[in-house]
C-alpha cells in the first residue's frame, strides 16, 4: 500500500468511525425522548408513584456533554435528571424499576426519581434541592485532583439554580484551585413556573466570569455544538487547565412535571409550539444526520424501532419486577 | 465573625468543682497529660499518616491552625495540600466535603463556631446524611465536620450555641460529644475511620483541659457511653461540657450524703440506651444535662428514653437541664445564668433524693 493510500485508507475508518459515533448521539437522544414519553405515560396510567420532571427538549446537552466524558468521570445530577443518566450510561430497565419504586431499581427503589444514582457509570445521583450538588461536583473534582486520576467532575444545574449561593461558593473554590469541573447551566427559561428573566438580574454567564472561569454560551438544541464545546472544556480540564462554564439555551417542552399540564399563566400555547416545531433537538439532528448523507430516512428508522423495542421491553421488566421487603426500609441508613 | 478570645478560666462553668475526676479510662502505662486541643491535634495527624486519603479543610485551618490553634503544626507535616485553608464559605465547604468522600477521600471539614452550622445544614441534612440511603446502599460519604459548642465565653448569641441536637435529629449522621482529651482523641479516630457522615462536637472551653492520654494506638467505638463516676442513688447523664458540670456537682452532693453516678453517652447518634438505662435502674433517679437549649434538645430524647426504660425503677421524675431557652447573652451577669453549673445541678438533684 502506498503512503498516500495508507493515509485515504486511515482516514476512511475515521469518517466512518465518527459517522457511527453521530449515530450514536442520535440512539441516545432518542433514548431519552422515549424513555420520558413512556415516564409520562406511568404517570397518566396512574402506574408510578409520586411525580417526575420530564427532559423532552433537552435531550442534546445531557447527550453532547456526557458523550465527552469517559465512563469513570463524574456527573451530579438535578431532578430533572433521567437524560443526564441515560446519556451517562444508565439502563433504561433498572431506571424504570426505579421510579415504580421496585427492588431492581438502581437505588433499590429507595430513590426514585429525583436521586436516581449510579456509580458503575460515574453518576454521583441527580438531586432533588435546586443547586444542591454544585458542592458535590466541585469536592468529586477536587478528588479527582489529589487523587492524581485526572477524571473530570460535570455539574448539571438548571437555570433556577443561579438562583442558590452555594454554586457561587463552589464556583469560586474550583477557580481558585483549577479544579477539574464543567458547570452545565441547562437554561430551559423557567425557575418552575417563572421566567428567567423574572428571577435573574445581570448576565448568566458573566457570574462564571466573575470567578475567571472559562464560559461558552451554546445553542443547546444543537447535539453537535453541545458535543464541540463539552469536549474542549472537559480535555482542558483534564489536562489541569481549570473549571469551565457551559450555558446551554434551551427549552422544556412539557411542564414543570408531569401534572403541570396547564402553563397558560406562565407561557404561551404559541411559544411551545414554536419551540417543538422548529427547535426540537432530536428533529434537528436527524434532520442534519439526513442531510449531510450520514443516515437516510430508513437507517433512522431502524434505530428508532431498535430503542422503542428496549424501551418496551425495559418498562416491561420494571412493572412485573417485585416491590422491595417491606424489612428493608431501616437498611442502608448506615454505612 | 469576631476572633475568639482566650479565657484566662478555660472552664468557667466550674466555679467550684473542678471537673478533673473525669479520668475513669483504664489507659496504659506510657500515658502523658495532654491537653483536649492537643488530643484532637495527635487524632488528626497520626490518622493522616496511616491514611494519605484524609485531608482537612476549613477556614484558617492551616498556617493559623484555627483561631483556636487546635490545628497548630499540622500544615507543616502535612502541607497545604492536605491542610486546605479555605474561603469563608461553610456551605462550600460542606459540599466539596460531601463529593469528596464520595469519591474515594476521607475529609475533615472545620467549621470554626457550631453557629455556623446552620450554614453548612443542606449539604448535612439532605445531602451527606441521605445518599447511601438514597442510592440503596451504593455510594457511601466518610466524612468528618468537626465544630464546637459552648457558651460563657463572652462570644453572645451567634458564636456560643451548642446545636447538637439539630443533627442528632438526622438519621444518617453520627453526632460525637468527646468530654475528655482520652475521648476526644479516641473518638475522633473513629470517626475518621468510620465510612458515614460524622459530626464532631468540641467544647471550646475544653481546649486546654488537661487529662491522661496514652501515648500508644488506641480508638473508641461510636456509640458506646461511658460510667465517668460510679454511685448509688442519682444518675447524671451528661454530654461534653456538662459532664465536668456533672462531675463537680457529684463531689458537691457527696459532701451531703449524696452519691451520684456520671454517666458520659460520648455519642448522642448512635445512642447507647442501655447503659443509660442500667445506670438508672439501679440510682432510681436521673437528670440529663446537656448545654443545648433545653426545649426539643438532646435532653429530651434521653430523658424519653431513660423514663421508659426505666419506668417501673424510677423514685421520682427524670428532670432535664439544659441551656436557658433564650438567645446566648453578650453580659457575663447574663450569660452565666443560661448554662447549668454545678450548683444548679446539685440543687436540683438534692431536690430529687428529698434533702433539699
Amino acid at each position: 500500500m502506498t503512503r498516500s493510500k495508507r493515509i485515504r485508507s486511515q482516514s476512511t475508518k475515521n469518517a466512518v468511525a465518527r459517522d457511527e459515533r453521530w449515530l450514536h448521539f442520535y440512539r441516545q437522544m432518542l433514548k431519552i425522548r422515549l424513555f420520558e414519553e413512556e415516564v409520562n405515560q406511568l404517570y397518566l396510567g396512574a402506574k408510578m408513584p409520586g411525580l417526575a420532571h420530564l427532559y423532552i427538549g433537552e435531550e442534546a446537552v445531557a447527550v453532547g456533554v456526557c458523550e465527552a466524558l469517559r465512563q469513570d468521570d463524574y456527573i451530579t445530577s438535578t431532578h430533572r435528571g433521567h437524560g443526564h443518566c441515560i446519556a451517562k450510561g444508565a439502563a433504561p430497565d433498572k431506571m424504570f424499576a426505579e421510579l415504580l419504586g421496585k427492588a431492581a431499581g438502581y437505588c433499590r427503589g429507595k430513590g426514585g426519581s429525583m436521586h436516581i444514582a449510579d456509580q458503575d457509570t460515574g453518576n454521583l445521583g441527580a438531586n432533588a434541592i435546586v443547586g444542591g450538588s454544585a458542592g458535590m461536583a466541585t469536592g468529586a473534582a477536587m478528588s479527582a485532583q489529589m487523587r492524581g486520576s485526572d477524571q473530570v467532575a460535570v455539574c448539571f444545574f438548571g437555570d433556577g439554580a443561579l438562583g442558590q449561593g452555594l454554586l457561587y461558593e463552589a464556583m469560586n473554590m474550583a477557580s481558585l484551585w483549577k479544579l477539574p469541573v464543567i458547570y452545565a447551566c441547562e437554561n430551559n427559561q423557567y425557575n418552575e413556573y417563572t421566567h428567567y428573566s423574572e428571577t435573574t438580574a445581570g448576565g448568566l454567564t458573566a457570574r462564571a466570569e466573575a470567578f475567571g472561569i472559562h464560559v461558552e454560551a451554546i445553542d443547546g438544541q444543537d447535539v453537535r455544538a453541545v458535543h464541540a464545546a463539552a469536549q474542549k472544556s472537559v480535555d482542558k480540564a483534564r489536562r489541569g487547565g481549570g473549571p469551565a462554564f457551559l450555558l446551554c439555551n434551551t427549552y422544556r417542552f412539557h411542564g414543570h412535571h408531569v401534572g403541570d399540564v396547564d402553563r397558560a399563566y406562565y407561557r404561551s400555547k404559541k411559544e411551545e409550539e414554536e419551540w417543538k416545531t422548529q427547535r426540537d433537538p432530536v428533529k434537528v439532528f436527524a434532520q442534519w444526520l439526513s442531510k449531510s448523507k450520514l443516515a437516510g430516512g430508513h437507517l433512522l428508522d431502524r434505530i428508532e424501532t431498535e430503542v422503542a423495542a428496549e424501551i418496551k421491553q425495559a418498562v416491561t421488566f420494571a412493572l412485573a419486577a417485585p416491590y422491595p421487603d417491606a424489612d428493608e426500609v431501616d437498611q442502608h441508613v448506615y454505612a | 465573625m469576631s476572633t475568639p478570645r482566650h479565657s484566662s478560666s478555660p472552664l468557667r462553668r466550674l466555679e467550684k468543682g473542678k471537673g478533673e475526676g473525669s479520668q475513669s479510662t483504664t489507659v496504659g502505662a506510657a500515658t502523658r497529660e495532654i491537653t483536649f486541643a492537643q488530643a484532637i491535634n495527635e487524632a488528626l495527624a497520626e490518622e493522616m499518616r496511616r491514611d494519605p486519603t484524609i485531608f482537612i479543610i476549613g477556614e484558617d485551618v492551616a498556617e493559623a491552625g484555627t483561631p483556636f490553634k487546635v490545628l497548630s503544626g499540622l500544615v507543616k507535616e502535612f502541607g497545604t495540600k492536605r491542610v486546605i485553608d479555605s474561603p469563608i464559605s461553610e456551605a462550600g465547604i460542606a459540599g466539596i466535603g460531601v463529593g469528596a468522600a464520595m469519591t474515594g477521600m476521607r475529609p475533615v471539614v472545620d467549621i470554626m463556631f457550631g453557629d455556623f452550622l446552620t450554614l453548612t445544614m443542606d449539604q448535612l441534612v439532605n445531602q451527606a446524611a441521605k445518599i447511601h440511603y438514597m442510592s440503596g446502599g451504593k455510594l457511601k460519604v466518610p466524612l468528618v465536620l468537626r465544630t464546637t459548642l459552648g457558651a460563657t465565653r463572652r462570644s453572645a448569641a451567634q458564636h456560643s450555641q451548642s446545636l447538637q441536637a439539630w443533627v442528632s435529629h438526622i438519621p444518617g449522621l453520627k453526632v460525637v460529644l468527646p468530654a475528655t482529651p482520652y475521648d476526644a482523641k479516641g473518638l475522633l479516630k473513629s470517626a475518621i475511620r468510620d465510612d458515614n457522615p460524622v459530626v464532631f462536637f468540641e467544647d471550646k472551653m475544653m481546649y486546654q483541659l488537661k487529662g491522661p492520654v496514652p501515648a500508644e494506638e488506641y480508638t473508641i467505638p461510636l456509640g458506646v457511653a461511658e460510667v465517668k463516676r460510679a454511685g448509688r442513688d442519682i444518675t447524671l447523664v451528661a454530654t461534653s461540657s456538662m459532664v465536668h458540670v456533672a462531675l463537680a456537682a457529684a463531689q458537691v452532693l457527696e459532701a451531703t450524703g449524696i452519691s451520684a453516678e456520671v454517666v458520659d453517652v460520648r455519642t448522642t447518634l448512635p445512642l447507647d440506651k442501655q447503659t443509660l438505662i442500667d445506670s438508672v435502674k439501679k440510682t432510681s433517679r436521673a437528670i440529663v444535662v446537656d448545654e443545648g437549649y433545653e426545649s426539643y434538645g438532646v435532653t429530651a430524647e434521653i430523658a424519653s428514653i431513660i423514663a421508659d426504660g426505666a419506668f417501673y425503677y424510677l423514685d421520682a421524675p427524670v428532670k432535664r437541664m439544659g441551656a436557658m431557652d433564650v438567645p446566648v447573652p453578650f453580659s457575663p451577669v447574663l450569660e452565666d445564668q443560661t448554662v447549668p453549673t454545678p450548683e444548679t445541678v446539685a440543687h436540683m438533684a438534692r431536690q430529687l433524693c428529698g434533702k433539699a
